[in-house]
């Protein structure tokens, strides 16, 4: 090996396994990256069974139904129309999760068009606003925000 | 008079980084006859005063903060005259404009330290490096100064605070940032020094010695400060998960991968002086992803319990100063990384080969993370709401982090500069045989996903690989310095085995339970005992007492909360632990259903612990290295202090002995 060739060999070597990783990023982000959707984006294109997604919107009033277990929730969840998503989640809820309130949750869809949720992020202080809330635009994501939800890290 | 006395302090300091950078640019600047400039004396002596300043205005905000004048808007803000001493003190640093005195405040002080004790570098390499920490400091001066004064005065002080976030109420918040921070600043040492040894093109293993506990410093801190992290998002937020790959944990991870890497080939350069563009670059870069996450972390960008700022302007104004960092360091890296003469050679077989190949893995998954970690605000950008979670982290950075793995096992038991592949037969296949075994083990002892089952094989392989270097040496022998990489290895090993246990024997049962009612988790007899109201100094709380058996046999109570804070008014859930040898149980209290019964939810986690005992065993591998390095440090100084006083006394007897009479 030449003197020059070493250094050159290196930094070849380096450059191929970062154009790599950076390849391998991009492919999983497109396959693995977890999007947000609105209800009415929802029911309209809804996304692939199983796919991690995030779901955002109001909790429809009068819609929490507590199963027998005492720990699986189903409610609804609403946006800006009338669409509205079933969802179903088993664990300790927010504090704050209440009717009327908003919400993000994490989770697919399920078969049975129930999303089902896996976390749910609501509102948990009194600064904060999930990022997908913001700017939803309607006055009822406005007043959802401004005094009902709040996200958790994440 | 706090206040003034603070800000007064902090605008001289201020002056004085400008001064440094001043008078340290002089020093590229050799007068005619080859001696150092004399306008270059002042650049010491203001880096110390400097550091006087600094940490004298972070002393009167933490004054301030201890007697809750509420004059200062920030205390004001961020403080409650009803909170426990501890958390008043820390709430110090529990907001933007503090935790960034915090970090000019540790910035000075380490950049005094390198001014009044290192007097091994060349003075014009000096010189550039002064200059280059008094303008990294000038930055974030100007930054606190105009864009987020801590000490500035409320016209009319309210009669109490506002209080600090409950979550942020924790002993956890005390060791967590300033650590961190501590970690940051010290890669911009590292990075100042690299920037003065390229600009003076002293780029060599003397230089490589004076920066490596600098690095080996921030590495242990930014080790700590992970692992502390970690165990606080642990069992402060109640989820039972230790890593959420959140964008405030990567935005810590991100420096610390760049200083593993650069840890180890600054190891190279001062042993073995090959690798030097390459170090130069690791520092530049690791100082870079530090800038970045206190970009990400300080300027409101994410929404997130870390990011407390936000303020569109600050964020435009860290942004600003992170451009000009990084665009100016790497700027400075292209014009003058090709005057860097190449250093020692080496083969692929080799000890340094086998870093390099680190190295590289390293970088890939630094880069996975970063990608992964700015996509969400680049989509934002265009209007598309993402997140990217463990799916993308996990698989994507095990691509790369499995064959580096399988390196580091080797890698230690090689030879410098050359080695044969065929001399470490025994050792390779020994690795090899425990793998395998480890994998089959694991394998029929149940169902397990496939890369915690990758990570059982690995760790064990890496937990004996750890200690193979220690084969055949006396142990009283090995230095220190060994000890310190033998003890990181097999902290990593044990980390790995933690990480690998939780992943593939977590067991978890989640129920709504009366008063007197029992639920299994694993081996563990789970019964609601009571819940009852209680009440702390700034919280009220619903407390369960819940009584734990293992196999039948003595109950332990643990008490997990519901928490309701009211200043801010604020709820959060304190899990209660169960620490056993070879596990963690984990319960939290949820609601109230509407029959009476309670919510809880209970993990056992096995050998959950084992990955902060690998973090603190990798730190303190770290303080190892460091120590042995310095001992052999002082050692050599006294040594030749030693020999030159022996020969002085020498010459001073033969100047004295009488001649010989005839």
């Amino acid at each position: 090996m030449k003197a020059k060739h070493q250094r050159l060999i290196l930094v070849i070597a380096a450059l191929l396994a970062i154009i790599g990783a950076g390849l391998i990023a991009a492919w999983t982000l497109r396959n693995q990256a977890n999007y947000f959707y609105l209800p009415e984006q929802m029911a309209a294109e809804p996304p692939s069974e199983g796919q991690a997604v995030r779901l955002g919107g109001m909790v429809r009033p009068g819609s929490i139904k507590t199963e027998a277990d005492g720990v699986t929730v189903n409610f609804m969840v609403t946006g800006n129309t009338d669409d509205a998503i079933p969802v179903r989640y088993s664990g300790i809820l927010p504090d704050l999760f209440v009717e009327g309130s908003g919400v993000v949750a994490e989770g697919s869809l399920g078969p049975n068009g129930v999303f089902i949720a896996t976390n749910l992020l609501a509102k948990h202080d009194e600064n904060y606003v999930p990022k997908e809330l913001e700017g939803m635009g309607t006055e009822q994501a406005a007043k959802m925000a401004a005094d009902t939800t709040v996200g958790l890290t994440q | 008079m706090i206040a003034e006395i603070g800000l007064a302090a902090l605008w001289l300091a201020a002056a004085l980084a400008l001064l440094q950078m001043v008078s340290g640019g002089f020093a590229l600047k050799a007068t005619e006859t080859g001696a150092i400039n004399p306008l270059a004396i002042y650049a010491r002596p203001a880096a110390v005063v400097q550091a006087f300043l600094a940490v004298l205005a972070f002393i009167l905000l933490l004054w301030a903060f201890a007697i809750t004048d509420l004059s200062i808007k920030l205390v004001a803000d961020n403080s409650h005259s009803m909170k426990p001493m501890i958390y008043k003190l820390t709430g110090t640093w529990g907001n933007h404009p503090g935790s960034m005195l915090l970090w000019v405040g540790v910035l000075a002080l380490s950049g005094g330290l390198l001014a009044g004790f290192e007097k091994r570098l060349p003075e014009k390499t000096m010189g550039a490096t002064l200059a280059v920490q008094g303008f990294v400091a000038l930055g974030f001066y100007a930054f606190l100064l105009l864009s987020s004064n801590p000490f500035e005065r409320l016209p009319v002080p309210p009669l109490e605070g506002v209080g600090l976030n409950p979550l942020l109420q924790d002993i956890g918040l005390a060791i967590h940032p300033p650590t961190l921070y501590a970690g940051y600043v010290g890669l911009s040492v590292a990075f100042s020094l690299a920037m003065g040894a390229l600009l003076t093109n002293q780029v060599n293993p003397a230089f490589a010695r004076v920066m490596r506990p600098w690095v080996l410093g921030a590495w242990v801190l930014l080790t700590f400060g992970i692992t502390a992290g970690s165990y606080w998002a642990y069992y402060e937020l109640g989820w039972g998960g230790w890593w959420f790959w959140d964008p405030v944990e990567n935005a810590s991870l991100m420096p610390w991968l760049a200083a593993t890497a650069l840890v180890h080939s600054v190891a190279v350069l001062a042993a073995r002086d090959a690798l030097r563009t390459w170090t130069i670059m690791l520092g530049v870069l690791a100082f870079s992803m530090s800038m970045l996450g206190t970009f990400l972390v300080r300027s409101g960008v994410l929404t997130s319990v870390h990011a407390f700022a936000v303020d569109p302007a600050r964020g435009a104004f860290i942004l600003g100063l992170l451009g000009l960092y990084i665009g100016g360091a790497f700027t400075i890296f292209a014009l003058r990384a090709g005057a860097v003469s190449e250093g020692k050679r080496f083969s692929v077989s080799s000890r340094e080969g086998a870093l390099v190949f680190n190295n590289v893995m390293l970088s890939a998954i630094l880069a996975i993370v970063l990608l992964g970690t700015l996509y969400p605000l680049v989509t934002e950008v265009f209007d598309v709401r993402v997140s990217v979670g463990p799916p993308y982290f996990n698989p994507a950075s095990a691509i790369f982090a499995i064959p580096m793995f399988l390196v580091m096992a080797v890698g230690p038991l090689l030879r410098w500069k050359e080695d044969k592949p065929a001399r470490l037969q025994f050792e390779v296949s020994l690795i090899a045989a425990v793998l395998i075994s480890a994998l089959a083990l694991a394998s029929v002892m149940g169902d397990i996903p496939f890369l915690p089952l990758l990570g059982l094989g690995l760790a064990a392989a890496l937990a004996v690989a750890a200690v193979l270097p220690l084969r055949g040496r006396k142990l009283t022998r090995v230095p220190t310095a060994t000890w310190g990489m033998v003890l990181a290895h097999f902290g990593v090993a044990v980390s790995l085995f933690g990480m690998a246990c939780e992943g593939a024997f977590t067991q978890e049962r989640l129920a709504a339970v009366a008063p007197g009612g029992t639920e299994q988790v694993g081996d563990f007899a789970v019964t609601l005992q009571s819940v009852s109201p209680v009440a702390g100094p700034n919280w009220t709380a619903i407390e369960a007492r819940i009584a734990v058996s293992r196999n039948g046999g003595e109950p332990v109570i643990l008490s997990p909360q519901a928490r309701n804070f009211w200043s801010p008014a604020q709820a959060t859930s304190e899990s209660a632990l169960m620490t056993r040898w070879d596990g963690q149980l984990y319960a939290v209290i949820g609601n109230q259903a509407e029959d009476g019964r309670w919510q809880i939810r209970v993990w056992w986690k096995p050998f959950v612990t084992f990955i902060w005992y690998g973090g603190l065993l990798i730190a303190l591998g770290g303080v190892l290295a460091i120590a042995g390095r310095v001992r052999v440090d002082v050692k050599r100084r006294s040594a030749v202090r030693q020999g030159d006083a022996r020969r002085a006394d020498l010459e001073a007897l033969d100047a004295a002995a009488p001649m010989p009479a005839e």
